[in-house]
């Protein structure tokens, strides 16, 4: 599960500010396997501080992006990454990737939103769910909204209650989960 | 501490005993803790199922632990903890744990526990009495269903659980590779003295050799001393899981006609070799079953053979705790032994007499013999009693049993039950008496009961007749009630006698142990644990007038019937009195003494949770009988 923090929603411009990621393994929210970094941009958008709370000089140690994705990198290893959304913070990563003059990010990716979907537990969706109508839906308390360590802790539990539900119906394998490819791809 | 530990934090310190712990303990343990979610209906864990290496906490939602027949025991929800009173007893799980609505649950690992928990008094303290306070249901729960518990009701005859047992097999196996030469194999089989060799690779089974293959492929020159041992092993093994009973595997034995099985993790030839188990061991299991035993009782005419039969049962005791058969069921099997032995020494004694018996009488087993608790090896506590004689008979009457008593005792000491120091033995001339002097003895007792005598009643009122006229023991008994019912004041007496030890809690739940002496700050399990459950158990029993209810466990069962207004209280009494038997005799077998005095700080977590449990049960029954005999103006 992992989730970025940004200056804005346009990876060509924006930048990660903050990564935050929680493992799952065998349905269980391994704590003690999560990562958590900030991240010092020169790119700073007063706009989007509103959001993430996230300052310029912040309380939080902060690094080069540089680090931050070579140690997000040794963490995720090639695990499944899941996020809601996850076509833009997965953008965000390829950019900065693109920046250090690295090749895209190979792992098997999946969307948050689409397994919602792909659920079917609310027929009349609508394109997008956002984040905080999925909470409230799950009834999952909204701690930490718009921090990266929080909204991925949020995107675990509802990952794991949606597959829950899902799996009330059939049974569940990963290729069912991932998305379109050309979805993915767009970034 | 990152974001989400960080809100972990923040729920867990708001309630005990995570409320309790320093900040640096509990960070740590946010830090690992892992998250479950739990969708309505579904288990965090099944009755029955291996215990997990973690206990819970509800973080949202409402957990139901129910029963295996699925009764709902106890309701968990926002920051209550389960699956801790599992985690300390290890085995299998006794109750469901299933979420009532959904769930979010947070688990916590042994380890975390030992390392940031434990340490802290305060939290430990608490959770202790946590986890007391609901003990009687899940504990009466435990001993519900355990299908050994069941098998204590069927076991009241002199059935042996031999067959289902499981096979005690020697778990250092002797194994060479399969390049090893024959040469070196057979001299490695000879330095251990054993019979057969395993072959072993990457400690997989791959192949074994007997001493007959050494015989019917070397002896015969077939193959040479130095080729390898895989040339004449036999392979593949014929492989069992550890758990394999006795009649299993004699079974597999006489199917495979083969002589040794080996014992593998997980019962297969791909998993590792944890043990061998030989025909010569079942041999041996079936040598030191109970009814062998008794049988060789019976023939044997030498001391010293009684003396190994004795040893041997007490293997059989320490096979009998390792399995975890009932406790009931140990003491009835290990009191016939003892019972059988004393019986057959007075045979001997009787038959080694220059003159017959001239009157009748009868051996009596007093104290924890005679209420048939004792299963260790500790000292004889006896007495005898004689039919009356005319008055110029009854010293020579008495020399004589005098006489009979020192060869008995002394056969006892001998087989293994030491003197008792206080002297209390048959061949005591105070405890060696006729019927008439017994009873005059008794009434003189109840009717000046200072502190001596009382001590006395403790340990003579609790007699069974071993060997010889029943009659006699019977009419003693009546005699000790007629004086009883005579001068009641008496029951009064003892039960401030029973009084003597309160629980052994002090104001802080903390153990009482010995202030001074040999074993100074060790507990005293039986004076201050025991005895306590045994003198309530004799006083109540003797208020309700109940005759040849010698036994604890059978007294509380009887006055659960006489009283079932107090039958929660008795039965608890009960489960306590068993557990503390079972605790010391697991201590005494383990350190070779009497379990005695325990060093509380070799206990387990369980162990001194378990302890305390029992404590409370003995200041629930003292207070029973302190109202019952008006006993505030006594004390």
């Amino acid at each position: 599960m992992f989730d970025t923090e940004t200056t804005g929603l346009n990876p060509k411009v924006d930048r990660i500010l903050s990564i935050g990621t929680v493992a799952i393994e065998h349905k269980v929210i391994k704590i003690s396997d999560s990562f958590e970094c900030y991240i010092s941009q020169d790119i700073f958008n007063h706009e989007s501080v509103k959001i993430h709370g996230l300052l310029k000089t912040g309380p939080h140690k902060k690094m080069e992006e540089k680090d931050a994705i070579v140690l997000f990198l040794n963490h995720i290893q090639n695990a499944v990454l899941i996020a809601h959304h996850a076509a833009f913070d997965i953008a965000m990563i390829q950019a900065a990737l693109k920046r250090m003059g690295l090749g895209k990010l190979k792992n098997k990716v999946l969307d948050l939103g689409h397994v919602y979907k792909k659920a079917e537990i609310n027929r009349s969706l609508k394109a997008h769910v956002s984040l905080d109508e999925l909470a409230e839906q799950f009834n999952i308390p909204q701690h930490d909204r718009h921090t990266a360590s929080g909204d991925a802790y949020i995107t675990s539990l509802l990952f794991l209650k949606i597959i829950a539900k899902y799996q009330q119906k059939k049974e569940i394998h990963l290729h069912d989960l991932q998305s379109p490819v050309s979805n993915i791809g767009f970034m | 501490m990152n974001t989400i530990a960080e809100r972990i934090y923040d729920f867990l310190k708001g309630f005990p005993p995570f409320s309790m712990l320093a900040p640096e303990n509990l960070r740590a343990i946010c830090k690992s803790v892992e998250v479950h979610y739990v969708e309505k209906d579904s288990f965090v864990f099944k009755t029955n199922e291996l215990v997990k290496d973690t206990f819970y906490v509800v973080k949202d939602g409402d957990i139901g632990l129910f029963s295996a027949n699925n009764e709902l025991v106890d309701e968990c929800d926002e920051g209550d903890i389960f699956g801790l009173r599992a985690l300390m007893r290890q085995g299998t799980y006794v109750l469901s744990a299933k979420a009532i609505e959904e769930s979010i649950v947070y688990s916590i690992s042994s380890k975390l526990f030992d390392d940031h928990i434990a340490p802290t008094p305060e939290a430990s303290k608490y959770l202790m009495s946590n986890l007391a306070s609901n003990y009687r249901k899940s504990h009466n729960e435990d001993h519900n269903h355990t299908n050994i518990s069941s098998l204590e009701n069927t076991a009241s005859g002199f059935t042996d659980l031999l067959e289902e047992q499981t096979a005690d097999y020697s778990k250092n196996p002797i194994v060479c590779s399969p390049e090893t030469s024959i040469k070196e194999a057979a001299t490695l089989m000879t330095e251990k003295r054993v019979g057969s060799i395993i072959i072993t690779h990457k400690n997989k089974p791959l192949g074994i050799i007997t001493d007959k293959d050494l015989r019917t492929k070397i002896a015969t020159g077939t193959f040479s001393i130095h080729d390898q041992v895989k040339d004449i092993m036999s392979s593949p093994v014929i492989t069992y899981p550890t758990n394999i009973t006795v009649a299993e595997a004699q079974i597999a034995m006489i199917k495979h006609k083969i002589t040794h099985l080996c014992i593998t993790e997980d019962g297969t030839v791909n998993s590792e070799l944890t043990g061998i188990l030989s025909e010569h061991d079942i041999i041996v299991i079936r040598e030191n079953n109970a009814s062998v035993l008794i049988k060789e009782i019976k023939r044997t005419k030498s001391v010293n053979d009684l003396k190994q039969i004795r040893l041997r049962a007490q293997k059989l005791l320490n096979r009998y705790i390792e399995q975890q058969i009932p406790i009931t069921f140990a003491s009835k099997i290990i009191t016939e032994i003892n019972n059988s032995i004393t019986c057959k020494l007075i045979e001997n004694a009787v038959n080694s007499m220059p003159t017959s018996v001239p009157t009748s009488f009868a051996w009596l087993a007093i104290g924890s013999q005679g209420r048939e608790e004792q299963l260790l090896l500790t000292d004889q506590d006896n007495s005898l009693v004689f039919n009356d004689v005319p008055k110029k008979d009854l010293q020579k009457t008495q020399s004589y049993f005098l006489e009979l008593s020192k060869k008995v005792t002394q056969d006892l000491n001998t087989v293994g039950f030491e003197f008792c120091p206080a002297n209390m033995m048959a061949s005591n001339p105070k405890w060696c008496l006729s019927l008439l002097q017994w009873k005059a003895q008794f009434k003189r007792w109840i009717t000046s009961p200072d502190q001596d005598h009382l001590m006395l009643c403790t340990i003579l009122f609790d007699f069974e007749p071993i060997y010889g006229n029943k009659e006699l023991v019977d009419e003693m008994a009546e005699g000790i009630f007629d004086s009883i019912s005579h001068h009641e004041i008496f029951l009064n007496h003892l039960g401030v006698n029973a009084l003597k030890n309160p629980p052994p809690l002090s104001f802080f739940r903390q153990f009482l142990v010995e202030q001074s002496g040999e074993h100074k700050d060790q507990f005293d399990i039986k004076a201050r644990a025991m005895m306590p459950l045994v003198d309530a158990a004799r006083l109540l029993i003797l208020s309700n007038n109940i005759k040849s209810h010698n036994n604890t466990i059978l007294r509380y069962k009887k006055l659960m019937e006489l009283e079932p207004q107090n039958k929660d209280l008795y039965n608890d009494a009960l489960l306590a009195f068993k557990n503390l038997l079972q605790f010391r005799t697991e201590q005494g077998l383990k350190h070779h003494d009497s379990g005695r005095f325990i060093d509380l700080k070799s206990l387990s977590k369980v162990n001194r949770l378990q302890l305390k449990n029992c404590f409370k049960t003995i200041k629930d029954i003292q207070e029973l009988i302190l109202v019952r005999f008006n006993l505030s103006q006594f004390l």
